[in-house]
């Protein structure tokens, strides 16, 4: 599987770009020139130069450092959403689809409600109300989009489970929760990898609309949306 | 066919049951009291929070509350925290903007995006298919925000082409649509992208899985032109994944419409959305949060009878 991954050019650039990120983000508080947070209000909204690569915002801070710092939350947050997300989808899709029956059904109309639901404005209104702490944003983030990661989960596990090694694991004495944990789970991480895989994007997006509202993540910490709002004002002025 | 669509219409009503109760508890459980969110901060008196409190009926117990509200709701009688207006008539004198902004990017992104798919399936893996295949992902990756500001400082700022706020030029009212056409374009532009790029993408593999088809080959064999292959035999039979899509998209486009409305200040439902969330405004956040679920669901619905009308194979009984 890595042999073809690495001979695909473009799967091979993608995955690239997606592990800079991830370690530009890691290594912030190496890689960035300034402190994100120092105010040097002398330099403000100056252009690029060789001490400020992408200039100054503001309140003159270092806009190259803070886009760096910013993809810490970016990232972070999309990846802890998306495994919450993740866990419960596959966690309501196994038992929905193995178990069957009254339990199913409940679940399953319980995952309708949640589909059925305008995401955005609920978000937005989940977060104006109960204060935008980074872990409730996370928590919301990742609560939002488990009913259709379940629901894809549930359609895998009802055709897994009429398989033979299904029948050959209950003959061989196993019990449900060793079928469903050893012999189904396995089978479905390549959609999940899929599924979360999207998710991560899709979830790097919202928290960025979120952040321009100022929803997200409060004030002083950069984020990539709340630096975008912040910039907004001066885009005729600066420089 | 009738009977299916009645039973899920009659499915609707305890979804929408649902709904209401969790939007309900999401408000109701919050920290902070709307009464004194309303109330002047600076010389409020107890006597006064407590009046407020009991002209909003937040006194009364939780479920007395959601009952007394479901029940404003369905008489339209229910009235906004903030305004003491209907909120019937509050969304219904931006419902019609928010339609019209959301057909128009419906348009937009559903003409563009096919027309991009057919063309790239046309000429797989050459220098085209690869533009069309740059423009959806770049559509797919852009913060709608972003993209909102880039298109105003461009057309608006610089260019001067273009508006860049607003539905109708300022002083106007009403519903001309030759005065309004340069309002719209950068919100339907803004708003149908991610429609777009979704649009493009799926048109292109169906229409590639078409093509390749047997009865393709056939209706070429035939004789017919390269037109009437595409448009009757392999288009039409590729619409299918790309009408569930349009199912999937309208919660999108409804939470879409919130970030276009707050950019370019057009007075629609999303805006309202974003002010009575700001605002506490609990009567108005229920309803909005309530009409868009009906939306949604009622887009579900389409979907699958769309599906039947697009492929005569498909029964439902």
């Amino acid at each position: 599987m890595w042999r073809r991954f690495l001979r695909n050019r473009r799967a091979l650039i993608g995955g690239v770009i997606v592990l800079g990120l991830y370690l530009v983000a890691l290594l912030a508080p190496l890689l960035a020139p300034h402190d994100p947070n120092q105010q040097i209000l002398l330099d403000r909204l100056k252009g690029p130069s060789a001490e400020h690569l992408f200039g100054t915002d503001s309140l003159g801070r270092d806009i190259l450092s803070r886009a760096i710092y910013g993809a810490r939350v970016s990232l972070a947050v999309s990846l802890v959403a998306t495994l919450i997300t993740i866990v419960i989808g596959a966690l309501v899709g196994l038992v929905s689809g193995y178990v069957g029956g009254w339990l199913d059904n409940l679940m399953m109309r319980v995952t309708d409600v949640f589909l059925a639901f305008p995401i955005f404005i609920l978000l937005i209104t989940v977060v104006a109300i109960y204060g935008s702490s980074m872990f409730l944003l996370i928590l919301f983030l990742g609560l939002a989009a488990w009913p259709s990661t379940a629901r894809l989960v549930r359609a895998e596990v009802l055709s897994l489970a009429e398989r033979e090694f299904v029948l050959a694991a209950r003959v061989g004495g196993a019990h449900n929760l060793r079928i469903m944990l050893v012999h189904l789970l396995p089978n479905l991480v390549p959609i999940l990898v899929v599924a979360a895989t999207l998710r991560v994007g899709i979830v790097i997006l919202v928290e960025a609309g979120l952040s321009y509202f100022g929803l997200a993540v409060s004030p002083p910490t950069p984020t990539w949306g709340n630096m975008v709002a912040d910039g907004r004002i001066y885009l005729d002025s600066a420089w | 066919m009738s009977g299916y669509i009645l039973r899920r219409v009659l499915l609707m009503v305890p979804l929408l049951f649902g709904i209401s109760v969790i939007s309900y508890a999401v408000i109701t459980f919050a920290p902070g009291d709307p009464a004194r969110l309303l109330a002047d901060p600076e010389q409020v008196t107890a006597e006064q929070l407590a009046s407020a409190r009991e002209r909003l009926g937040l006194d009364d117990p939780l479920p007395i509350q959601y009952v007394k509200m479901m029940r404003g709701l369905m008489t339209g009688d229910l009235r906004s925290f903030r305004t003491s207006q209907p909120v019937i008539e509050m969304i219904g004198e931006r419902l019609p903007t928010t339609l019209a902004l959301s057909g128009l990017a419906l348009v937009f992104g559903v003409g563009g995006g096919i027309l991009i798919g057919i063309i790239q399936s046309l000429r797989p893996y050459s220098r085209v298919d690869d533009a069309g295949t740059f423009v959806s992902l770049f559509g797919f990756a852009v913060p709608d925000f972003w993209l909102a500001i880039m298109l105003i400082l461009l057309f608006a700022v610089r260019l001067e082409w273009l508006p860049a706020s607003g539905f109708r030029p300022a002083g106007t009212s009403g519903w001309n649509l030759v005065e309004m056409a340069p309002h719209l374009v950068l919100p339907t532009i803004v708003l149908g992208t991610g429609l777009m790029a979704s649009m493009a993408r799926y048109t292109r593999s169906a229409m590639l899985e078409a093509l390749s088809q047997d009865y393709v080959r056939t209706a070429r064999a035939k004789g017919l032109r390269e037109r009437v292959v595409v448009a009757r035999h392999a288009l039409r039979n590729s619409l299918l994944p790309v009408i569930t899509l349009l199912g999937f998209y309208v919660p999108i486009l409804f939470g879409g419409a919130v970030v276009v409305e707050t950019i370019f200040a057009i007075p629609g439902v999303g805006r309202l959305a974003l002010d009575s969330v700001f605002a506490r405004d609990y009567p108005v956040i229920l309803s909005i949060n309530l009409m868009g679920a009906v939306a949604v669901l009622a887009g579900n619905l389409l979907a699958d009878v769309g599906y039947a009308a697009v492929d005569p194979r498909i029964r439902y009984k």
